[in-house]
């Protein structure tokens, strides 16, 4: 069971939405506004947050900001395609990932599942003996999914982290767009790849010394990113 | 068709300016030639009257003062005394003359008798004033004079006694000849010389004429705000003026249909966005709904109601997106997100997501890599290869194939069914064309192809349809594989 904080304007849309999610077994709290959903923020205290970017009032992007800067719960976006432009920019907010609408109740389920695995599925379960690896000044600990930088633990969101784990796991392959759209996002091979510039621009900002020239998380001009080699 | 119609036809001339030239060519000959006829003829006739009236002007004048003398029934010495004193008189005329009294024998002056024509004499005999015919004698043309002589106590009744004389009007003829030449020489510089007002009048017409033509050429590449500058009265004038008013009617008309279209297609635009959030709250329950008419705790109507408002919202999802996706491009709204990738994974990951790898065959290039947008290419082939298993049957081949020509990646997917009629085949990318009668509403929206088509040209690509030779459909996606 998951908690889910749903913040959608549209009473239908949040009828069918929250219908679905409690028929999956979800609990589920729907609120109409950004005020109303920043307020049940801490009292609900959702495991994930499912977020329409059109909104009366506070808009979705000022929403995934606020949340930002007190917490790293899995934020979803949920739009509609022609809205391209927010999804990004949302992306930028902060945002782990979107889905556009009109969505089922099953494709809600898959990206919140896969949202909510903190490593992704193809990477090889930490063995008991894996302790944290040191990575340049990064300290890698993949078994407590955590990531410290010089001593200093690093708030990283949901999708940040793993997709720097999954990077750092082999240092120096590098992986086109779609094969992390594929495996850390879990997204068919056609998805957005500004979901991954996205997470990858926000990554950055918090690991690398000089974003311009990145050490971690390098660009391969043509084929997509790889981590160091260092 | 008889062969003369289009003997006739080659013998005119094509171009305006020559019929122009032609026919003024002719006018001005017909006008010349006219004129000289005319100006022959009277001349002609002025030439031979003044000859015949100075004829019996002198004849008369020479029998009045000759005939007094004469007794009054004259004998033939009298009568040839007569004849020889007018041969005399006749002078540089050189006639002949001959005089009779009654049905007496005609007596000449000397020798032989002037040359007559026969009726002149039975004309004469009745005749109270001179007889006059021209004929011909010895191809040389005469004049035949007959004079009855009256007496001078007795005017009213004729004494018997006629005069006759011929000559010869050979100098006249020379000066009519003379005259033809002339009339000729005259008349054939003007043809030369009407070329000249020829060409300016045709130019003149023909300027106008010209613009006319460009004005329209321009109007038919589409430029409607194309006018012409009118000047003067003629008709000419007239057409260009209307061709103005056309033009603007035109112009007025195409920017209202233009219009109306916008608002069809902004109508269109609306009316999806509006659906969309309806079908969004029901696409959220579909799940729910699909659950329960499975779970067999509902009574088997319900559950089948389910079911098909289950299906049907998940079509007008589809149709609605389709529509709202072609407003896009009708808007210029659309974008192309490029990436790196490569196309046989590409090509790949569609048949897979779609679970057609068994059905399709592939052939693509080994390590073949484009710049394009993957979901945009995605919904192109998703389009072309479901579209060739729908059409060819189940158990017809698809084969998708990719190279790269040149600059360009081109994708063809063809199918071994029955290929595309020829009817149809120019409108396969038009909205809302059903490949055949046969098809059913479940198989889209029939925006798919339409859909494609925009996506291809997005990318500065083509996509076309053909039949291949040996039957069945081919469809070729032909796109720039870096575009700038």
């Amino acid at each position: 069971m998951t908690r889910v904080l749903l913040i959608e304007d549209d009473p239908a849309v949040r009828r069918g939405v929250t219908l679905g999610l409690r028929r999956n077994g979800h609990e589920t709290e729907a609120v109409g506004t950004g005020e109303d959903g920043l307020e049940s923020l801490a009292p609900f205290a959702p495991d994930i947050v499912l977020l329409d970017l059109m909104l009366p009032g506070m808009s979705g992007l000022e929403v995934c900001r606020r949340v930002r800067e007190s917490s790293q719960v899995p934020i979803v976006i949920l739009s509609a395609r022609g809205d391209d432009i927010d999804v990004v920019v949302g992306l930028e907010a902060g945002a782990d990932d979107y889905i556009v609408k009109p969505a089922s109740s099953e494709l809600i389920e898959a990206r919140m599942r896969a949202v909510l695995r903190r490593v992704a599925p193809s990477q090889p379960a930490p063995g008991p003996g894996g302790g944290p690896v040191l990575l340049g000044d990064l300290e890698i600990d993949e078994a407590a999914v955590r990531v410290c930088r010089n001593g200093h633990e690093l708030t990283l969101a949901p999708s940040e982290l793993k997709l720097l784990l999954f990077l750092s796991a082999s240092p120096g392959t590098t992986f086109s767009r779609r094969q992390l759209l594929e495996e850390v996002w879990e997204h068919s091979y056609y998805a957005d790849a500004r979901l991954v510039d996205a997470c990858v621009k926000r990554l950055r900002a918090k690991v690398e010394d000089d974003q311009r020239n990145p050490r971690y998380v390098q660009t391969v001009r043509g084929f997509g990113y790889r981590f160091g080699p260092l | 068709m008889t062969r003369r119609p289009r003997l006739l036809h080659r013998l005119v001339p094509r171009g305006l300016r020559t019929r122009l030239v032609v026919a003024f060519l002719l006018v001005a000959a017909l006008g010349a030639l006219a004129a000289a006829a005319l100006t022959f003829r009277q001349a002609r006739a002025a030439i031979l009257d003044r000859a015949r009236d100075t004829a019996i002007r002198d004849l008369r004048a020479q029998v009045g003062s000759l005939a007094p003398d004469l007794p009054t029934t004259p004998g033939e010495a009298d009568l040839r005394s007569l004849a020889l004193q007018l041969d005399r008189a006749g002078g540089s005329r050189g006639w002949h003359t001959a005089a009779a009294y009654r049905d007496g024998a005609l007596v000449p002056a000397s020798g032989s008798a002037p040359v007559l024509p026969g009726r002149l004499r039975d004309a004469a005999s009745s005749a109270r004033t001179a007889v006059v015919q021209r004929f011909h004698h010895a191809d040389v043309p005469w004049l035949a004079v007959a004079l009855p002589v009256t007496r001078d106590d007795r005017p009213s009744e004729p004494s018997g006694l006629i005069v006759y004389a011929s000559f010869s009007l050979a100098d006249q003829e020379r000066d009519v000849t003379a005259l033809v030449a002339a009339a000729r020489a005259g008349a054939l510089p003007v043809l030369p010389l009407a070329v000249v007002p020829a060409l300016l009048a045709a130019r003149r017409v023909l300027r106008p004429v010209r613009q006319l033509r460009s004005a329209a050429e321009s109007m038919a590449s589409g430029a409607l705000d194309t006018r012409i500058e009118v000047t003067g009265e003629d008709e000419l004038a007239d057409l260009g003026r209307t061709f103005n008013t056309m033009a603007a009617t035109l112009q007025a008309d195409a920017a209202t249909l233009r219009a109306m279209e916008a608002r069809a297609r902004r109508f269109a635009a609306d009316v999806s966005h509006e659906l969309r959030t309806p079908l969004a709250a029901m696409t959220a329950v579909t799940g729910v709904l699909d659950q329960d008419a499975a779970s067999g705790r509902l009574d088997l109507e319900t559950g089948e109601a389910l079911e098909l408002v289950a299906d049907e919202t998940r079509k007008l999802v589809r149709m609605v997106e389709d529509l709202m996706e072609i407003s896009r491009f009708d808007a210029g709204a659309a974008v192309l997100e490029l990436d790196d990738v490569d196309v046989a994974e590409l090509v790949g990951k569609t048949l897979a997501l779609r679970h057609w790898q068994r059905r399709v065959g592939t052939d693509v290039t080994p390590g073949l890599r484009a710049r394009l947008d993957p979901r945009r290419v995605d919904v192109v082939l998703a389009n072309l290869i479901g579209n060739a298993l729908r059409h060819g049957g189940p158990s017809v081949p698809v084969d998708v194939r990719a190279r790269a020509e040149g600059d360009r990646l081109v994708v063809t997917v063809a199918d071994g069914g029955p290929g595309i009629p020829e009817d149809v085949l120019p409108h396969v990318f038009d909205r809302f064309t059903k490949g055949d009668a046969a098809r059913t509403r479940s198989e889209g929206s029939g925006l798919g192809l339409a859909i494609a088509a925009e996506n291809a040209r997005l990318h500065g690509g083509t996509l076309t349809a053909a039949n291949a030779p040996g039957g069945g459909a081919v469809f070729t996606l032909a796109l720039p594989r870096d575009p700038a």
